[in-house]
């Protein structure tokens, strides 16, 4: 907290320091900061049109904020004005407004960090709250120090700039299937709610005005009543966001309330308009025609700007097919476009909301198709990162917004009467709709929704800034406006919204789960959809399934083909879904291994000729661009819930700080290390033994499968082939990426993190340690100086990378295991790795009881294996362990090997054969269906399992 | 009134029908439309061929199945079988008191499951065995899917699923890996609530 006083005191301190020199014509802070919409400033106009962008302010003049232009460079004009050379000069003047920007921004971040230092506090506390209580207090420390608030919420920046980016993100993530899916109720409750809130409030506020209860001082009749209710019925978009993305109520609510929240944004605007007109003809002077004007103006303002969403929706689409050239300016696109949509809507004066929000919804499947993994993640997290902070700079501003003395025309009874009438109409018209949808719903909204979505309708920073926009020459209410609305945006949001989540709480709402779907779900749930069409076709229903099917049919045969890129178009939804799966464990995979693994180049020699994918040099990158049926070990990964996601990413962080980092130290002594046995001996000694034992595991588990699955073609000609190896070409080969198959293992998820480390016990315990380890390695073909055939095939390897990448995997990472290797982890470790190695042991005990067969076998065929005398281990739990820690961990070692790829031994004959061979065998669910460059096409073959 | 009791005058045991599935007068009457629609030749019974008759069901990826389990252990459907089957698909009432004693709905999370479950297993040996799936998904994917993609999706989807690892999934398997999911909101169509 200290250092955001320090910034803040910073500028405070400027502020008022300007304050002493007040010159006329200067810059202004920027960034909504800005007070004054009456800018003079070239820079300040740049940021504020004449017109405010959101439709509804084209007929309201900007608000005539009094505020005083405030103003700086008092302190920089006399440096400039000095004549001579100055070493150091005080440019203030020049960086001002990109260096508020920037303060905002980062005091904005900061706050946010600092909220959630403590987890207790934030998991009650909404952050929304917090933001607001902050930019309460940084008001205040302003208002004290500068006299006067030269910052406030602009709403011609809120609706160009702030706003957008929520909307844009809100949109183009919008779970399309849930919005139309409940679309119905979400139509209702925006048009019909909304309209129903703003004439019974305005109505109702008029009649207490009558009634006397709302002083004299507030000086509006019906039609400011009318208007006033319009603007402050809406359920607002940010603060419905912001409050119930914490809250976490199960989807059809969210999506209703959501929806609502964007929809509403034509009803809210073409009323703000419409009375604003009224109010400037004055009432008398409008007739009825004026009213059906209205309903027309409401149709326009909603259809066309879906309308303008959805053209350009499809021109994003379009655009993204011809990409693939220009990988680096996809991104780009999405956010222009998007964001074009809402000036465009702005520009006609249609609901820009609406406009986005279609836009973002409309594009979002075929630009995810189209656009690459890259794109994709760096719009998912521009996008958030963007409205993430614009929503804080919302909340904050609001509070600081608050904190003016020209805005506090208080009236209690106006106050008061609008808090009830808002919070009560909500109630009833929740309650009156949806016993109306009810009769139409296949799912029910019962009581507990309607009283969660009675009591989500909050209010927010767009009824605020439409209440600035006021004109204070026609409404001439306004600071009274302005300072209920305030009043009760606060109550909304932090009252209503530290208060929903207990509620939520108490009333057991049904909560969301966060949870990716399965493959086996996807696949489900659409023969179900496609269930539910058949019986309405044929029990005569011309339903909801029937024409979502006709319009399936038709983005098919028509959409699809038009805004999907050929390679896309040509896969299906579910190959869609079951790869993304796949792809989304490939990447947590390989994420875990974090830094390491990205950096890693596949530049191996042998690749240097491979024109096929000149550019592709990562190999993660390589796949996420091809999205080849990379298939890791799924259940494992599967079965690791998302919470211990974290758990494992520390295990990895254990791993790595141990392991690799030591390595790549001794690779930059690669080609000393690559032909002496240097000091690390021991080391490598170590590694080589956990390489075999993971290869002798996984070899047990083919066989175990194999014996299963009689199914399996390769399972004969592969055993025999096994003993009749030379030492040369030690391994077996079968060993492709089957470490991921143990399939015991997922059922003990919580100990698969946990075990991992327990590996690293083995490789040091004395039971481990092979009583000769020596006469094995002086039979190692590298270590005699043959090295001809790369030895230690990594497992994973293969896995990751196609097949036809295979080759040069092995080769650098038989000269890495040859090489250097990371030295065993720190002794302190070990207690604790003993210990979860107890822990870990017993749950794999199946696996291990199962594959006893393989285990004979396997050390059956290796014993014959000069190269494999290490074999003979007692093959305890450890060892099965030990196969769970091989898939995750090497995984990196073959990336991170290829740092610095040696120069690998020419591969003979031999080993090609060796390597064809190989193919075949491809048991695990880990392999590459579709290798890119279709070289060996028995590598394709998949998995058997 | 008239008209709708002599419609339902007409149904034998209509009664019994509407207890067992649950459906309203109206619900009957319009199903019982419908099935008359279908039934061109006005035998009383319904044939497979009525059924191929539905244009939009010919273009259903999985149409031949449904119709499939309409005629599973018989040759034709009459009226009540008609009904019963498409009571499957009635959303689950919450109101509607539960008397313990009353055998499991027809629309029941289980049954609907199970008629799911049925248009996989086609073989009627209780489980849903690679070759099966991989016919489902090739009738859903289409031609755009190559085989080999097929088979690692298939292959995947039973290893998800498969417990007892017996490489085929079995009801139970079956109704474990939709456990999360609602099927009474996805397996249930809004009949003229």
């Amino acid at each position: 907290m200290r250092g955001l006083s320090l910034l803040l005191f910073i500028t405070v301190a400027s502020d008022a320091a300007t304050d002493l020199y007040v010159t006329g014509a200067s810059l202004q802070p920027e960034l909504g900061v800005s007070a004054a919409p009456a800018v003079t400033s070239p820079v300040g106009s740049r940021y504020v049109p004449e017109e405010y962008g959101h439709p509804g302010i084209a007929l309201a003049r900007s608000a005539e904020e009094p505020a005083a232009p405030s103003t700086e460079d008092g302190e920089s004009s006399h440096h400039h004005g000095g004549g001579g050379y100055k070493i150091v000069q005080w440019e203030w003047s020049y960086v001002q407004t990109p260096y508020i920007i920037a303060s905002w921004l980062l005091v904005a971040s900061v706050a946010k960090i600092l909220f959630h230092f403590s987890q207790r506090f934030t998991t009650a506390v909404p952050e929304s709250c917090m933001l607001i209580l902050l930019g309460l207090v940084l008001g205040a420390v302003v208002l004290i120090a500068s006299k006067k608030q030269p910052y406030q919420l602009d709403p011609g920046l809120f609706f160009l700039f702030l706003l957008p980016t929520i909307v844009g993100d809100a949109g183009y993530f919008m779970p399309a299937r849930l919005f139309f899916d409940n679309l119905g109720a979400i139509l209702m409750y925006a048009v019909v709610g909304t309209l129903w809130n703003a004439f019974c409030t305005g109505f109702c506020l008029y009649g207490v005005k009558m009634a006397g209860a709302i002083d004299e001082k507030v000086n509006a009749g019906l039609m400011d009543f009318l208007l006033f209710g319009a603007l402050i019925s809406a359920v607002d978009p940010v603060a419905v966001i912001a409050v119930f993305e914490e809250v976490h109520v199960n989807e059809t609510l969210f999506i209703i309330v959501f929806g609502e929240s964007l929809v509403n944004d034509a009803v809210t605007v073409v009323l703000y308009k419409v009375y604003i007109s009224f109010v400037e003809v004055g009432p008398g002077n409008v007739h009825t025609a004026d009213y059906f004007k209205g309903i027309a103006s409401f149709l326009i303002v909603s259809i066309g700007g879906t309308l303008v969403g959805l053209f350009f929706a499809v021109i994003l689409a379009f655009v993204t097919r011809f990409t693939k050239k220009v990988r680096i300016i996809e991104p780009l696109f999405v956010f222009l476009l998007v964001y074009l949509a809402y000036l465009t809507a702005e520009l006609f004066s249609l609901s820009a909301i609406l406009s986005m929000t279609f836009c973002g919804i409309g594009c979002n499947k075929y630009v995810e198709a189209n656009i690459s993994q890259k794109s994709r993640t760096t719009v998912k997290y521009t996008m958030k990162t963007l409205a993430s902070i614009a929503e804080t700079i919302i909340f904050i501003f609001l509070g600081i917004s608050a904190v003016d003395k020209s805005k506090w025309a208080w009236d209690t009874g106006l106050v008061v009467s609008t808090l009830i009438f808002i919070l009560v109409f909500r109630a009833i018209g929740v309650v009156g709709q949806t016993w109306f949808l009810n009769w139409f719903r296949l799912v029910p909204l019962d009581k507990i929704d309607q009283v969660v979505m009675s009591y989500g309708g909050l209010r927010g920073a767009v009824a605020f800034a439409l209440v600035v926009l006021l004109d204070k020459e026609q409404v001439k209410a306004k600071d009274y406006f302005v300072a209920t609305t305030i009043i009760v945006v606060f109550f909304t949001v932090m009252f209503q919204g530290l208060t929903i989540k207990p509620l939520v709480k108490w009333l057991k709402v049904p909560r969301s789960t966060n949870r990716k779907p399965t493959i086996n779900e996807e696949i489900h749930e659409r023969a179900f959809d496609h269930i539910l069409t058949a019986v309405e076709d044929i029990a005569g229903l011309n339903g909801y399934h029937h024409w979502r099917d006709k319009w399936e049919q038709f983005d098919k045969n028509y959409l699809s083909k038009l805004l999907l890129r050929k390679s896309v178009y040509h896969k299906s939804e579910l190959w869609e879904a079951y790869q993304k799966i796949n792809i989304r464990d490939a990447i947590s995979v390989i994420d875990q291994g974090g830094n390491v693994l990205t950096s890693a180049r596949l530049s191996l020699p042998s690749m240097a000729s491979r024109t096929s994918f000149p550019e592709v040099t990562n190999v993660t990158n390589y796949l996420r661009e091809n999205g080849s049926g990379v298939c890791l070990d799924l259940q494992v990964i599967d079965t690791v819930p998302g919470a211990k996601i974290e758990e494992e990413l520390e295990t990895h962080h254990v791993l790595a700080g141990n392991l690799y980092k030591p390595r790549r130290r001794y690779q930059s002594h690669y080609s000393r290390h690559f032909m002496t046995v240097g000091e690390k001996e021991r080391q490598d000694r170590e590694v080589f033994q956990r390489n075999m034992r993971n290869r002798l595991e996984s070899f047990k588990s083919t066989r175990y499968k194999r014996h299963k699955k009689d199914r399996n073609p390769v399972v004969v000609p592969v055993a025999p082939e096994e003993d009749k190896h030379d030492p040369s070409e030690p391994d077996k080969d079968d060993d492709v990426g089957i470490t991921f198959v143990a399939r015991k293992a997922p059922e003990t998820p919580k100990e698969r993190p946990k075990s991992v480390p327990a590996a690293l016990d083995v490789c040091q315990s004395p039971v481990a340690a092979p009583p000769s380890p020596t006469c094995g390695e002086k039979n190692l073909p590298w270590k005699s100086g043959v090295g001809s055939l790369p030895p230690c095939v990594s497992v994973e390897a293969t896995k990751i990378i196609p097949i036809d990448l295979q080759q040069a995997w092995n080769q650098s990472i038989s000269s890495l295991e040859s090489l250097a290797s990371p030295p065993a982890p720190p002794e302190p470790q070990h207690p604790r790795v003993s210990a979860l190695s107890r822990l870990g042991g017993p749950l794999r005990t199946p696996a291990k009881g199962k594959s006893s067969g393989g285990v004979n076998a396997g050390s059956g065929s290796n014993t014959s294996s000069p190269s494999s005398g290490q074999f003979k281990f007692p093959t305890g739990k450890e060892e099965e362990e030990e196969s769970t820690l091989s898939q995750q961990q090497q995984e990196m070692q073959p990336l991170m090997s290829s740092l610095r790829p040696p120069p690998p031994p020419p591969p003979p004959p031999a080993a090609q054969s060796a390597t064809k061979r190989r193919n075949p065998c491809v048991y695990l669910r880990s392999l590459v269906t579709v290798p890119p460059s279709g070289a060996e096409p028995q590598s394709r073959k998949p998995t058997q399992l | 009134m008239g008209s709708t009791n002599s419609t339902l005058l007409k149904i034998p045991n209509v009664e019994v029908l509407m207890r067992e599935t649950g459906f309203s007068p109206a619900h009957i009457i319009r199903l019982h439309d419908r099935f008359k629609a279908l039934d061109k030749e006005g035998r009383g019974y319904l044939c497979p061929q009525d059924f191929g008759a539905i244009k939009e069901l010919a273009m259903n990826p999985i149409g031949d199945r449904i119709i499939g389990a309409f005629f599973s252990p018989r040759e034709t459907v009459d009226f009540h079988t008609f009904v019963k089957i498409l009571a499957h698909f009635r959303p689950v009432d919450k109101d509607r008191p539960k008397e313990p004693n009353s055998p499991e709905p027809i629309n029941s999370r289980s049954n609907k499951l199970k008629f799911a479950f049925q248009l996989y297993d086609q073989d009627k040996d209780g489980k849903i065995s690679r070759d099966e799936l991989l016919k489902v998904l090739r009738a859903m994917l289409g031609m755009q899917v190559t085989e080999e993609q097929l088979e690692s999706i298939a292959d995947r989807t039973i290893q998800e699923a498969d417990l007892d690892r017996d490489d085929a999934i079995s009801f139970e398997e079956f109704r474990k890996s939709l456990e999360k999911v609602n099927i009474d909101h996805k397996m249930s169509i809004r009949f003229l609530r």
